[in-house]
């Protein structure tokens, strides 16, 4: 809803887009938006909604295991129970190891990331609106909506996978066994020995492609869906009364996306650390 | 889409948080789960086992109640024989006791006829001696005469 007179679509949606953003200028000083470029700039309103949600979560972690019995367990206990419960089970399906990291870990992506994917269902310009009143200019409310959030939970992926990858195999395990020699085995091919340096730099290349590829995709999977949801939100709130329905359609569809992307991101997270604790 | 310090503060944030469900949320909410499972099949295992020694102690009763039934039918086809034997035994009894008393009273009413008899007879003797004394009387002295008198109602 363009409720600036002067605001063009274009400027509505950009305004839309756009982070709440601090940094320090060049001579020091804070100051608020004016930081494109500049890579020491914090986005304000993704951190905050962030935390918040982390910290909500939390508390309600930490309430269930306050309150929570052997015996009947209340609802509350019940629904985190079912969660746990569904997690563990998704863990133990697909990571045989051992390692007490795992089950946290996607317990901590699945339900972060649903929380976080979820604030795309309050209607796009409330919080904007409110902070509008309250004089903050730009507030993105959806944090999974923004690469540096996603990219931050699959960069961490990716540091656990080369830490157990190394820890595992061993580091020239790792680098020659898994890196080297796969896809093209040179002892399976047959060729002569003098070539074997030249097969195993082009399976270097061709899995440090695939592993560089993981965190990439992980995090602009989980990126590119919301970023492309909120950005449906934006355009169905410019329609005017015709928005009504079209927003509950697009919403009832959303939860599906919400849901999905937050399971594929803990799923997928289980199955790369599973593969790096799996010797070949 | 420009990345930025961002990145870090998102990574703190999350190290922070799966430090603490790791610590303080998973182990002892799994290890909750876990109890309550023990507890439940534990449960189950103790149901199922109530339910076979319920089944084995029906058995077990019927078996006890056939037992008694025919332990039962034994009694009264044991008493059934002795009532019997006894009934008998108590007719052979009175049969005998009647036919003693039969005898008894016959014995006695032979004993009063014989009796009646040896008194009629001494009787008889006496009025025919009395009979005779009238007759002649004179004559004949009851005294001298005795031995042949008594000869007389002996032969009566």
């Amino acid at each position: 809803m363009a409720s600036e007179g002067a605001q063009t679509s274009a400027q509505y949606i950009q305004h839309h887009l756009k982070n709440l953003q601090v940094c320090k200028d060049d001579s020091g000083e804070w100051i608020w938006n004016h930081c494109s470029g500049n890579f020491w700039a914090i986005n304000v309103d993704s951190m905050i909604f962030s935390v918040v949600l982390a910290l909500f979560l939390a508390f309600i972690f930490s309430r269930v295991v306050k309150t929570a019995t052997t015996g009947k367990p209340g609802k509350l206990q019940a629904f985190v129970e079912i969660v746990i419960d569904f997690v563990d089970s998704s863990v133990k399906g697909t990571f045989h190891g051992k390692n007490a990291m795992i089950a946290p870990l996607a317990l901590t992506i699945v339900t972060w990331v649903f929380m976080m994917n979820l604030m795309d269902l309050i209607p796009v310009d409330w919080l904007p609106f409110v902070a509008h009143a309250a004089g903050v200019e730009y507030l993105k409310v959806v944090p999974t909506t923004d690469p540096n959030i996603t990219f931050a939970m699959s960069l961490s992926v990716f540091v656990l996978i080369l830490f157990y990858s190394f820890k595992i195999k061993g580091i020239g395990g790792f680098v020659i066994g898994e890196l080297m020699m796969n896809p093209l085995n040179p002892k399976d091919l047959g060729v002569p020995k003098i070539f074997w340096p030249l097969v195993c730099a082009f399976n270097f290349i061709l899995e440090t492609v695939a592993l560089l590829a993981k965190p990439l995709s992980l995090s602009l999977r989980l990126f590119g869906n919301m970023y492309a949801g909120e950005l449906m939100f934006i355009l169905i709130a410019l329609l005017g009364f015709l928005q009504l329905p079209l927003h509950f359609g697009w919403a009832v569809f959303h939860i599906l996306i919400v849901t999905l992307q937050a399971y594929i991101f803990m799923m997928l997270t289980i199955v790369y650390l599973s593969q790096a604790h799996e010797a070949h | 889409m420009d990345l930025n310090a961002t990145l870090i503060g998102q990574t703190i944030a999350m190290i922070v948080f799966v430090w603490f469900c790791m610590k303080f949320v998973w182990p002892p909410l799994m290890g909750m789960i876990e109890e309550r499972q023990n507890e439940i099949s534990e449960g189950l295992a103790a149901a199922e086992k109530g339910s076979r020694s319920l089944e084995l102690a029906a058995v077990e009763k019927t078996k006890l109640l056939d037992e008694a039934r025919g332990q039962a039918r034994e009694i009264i086809d044991q008493a059934n024989t002795r009532a019997g034997g006894i009934v008998e035994e108590a007719r052979t009894a009175a049969d005998g006791e009647g036919e003693r008393i039969l005898a008894a009273a016959r014995a006695e009413v032979e004993q009063e006829v014989n009796r009646a008899r040896e008194e009629l007879r001494g009787q008889v003797a006496a009025i025919a001696v009395a009979g005779a004394e009238k007759i002649i009387s004179r004559e004949i002295n009851a005294a001298t005469h005795q031995d042949l008198l008594d000869q007389l109602a002996q032969e009566i």
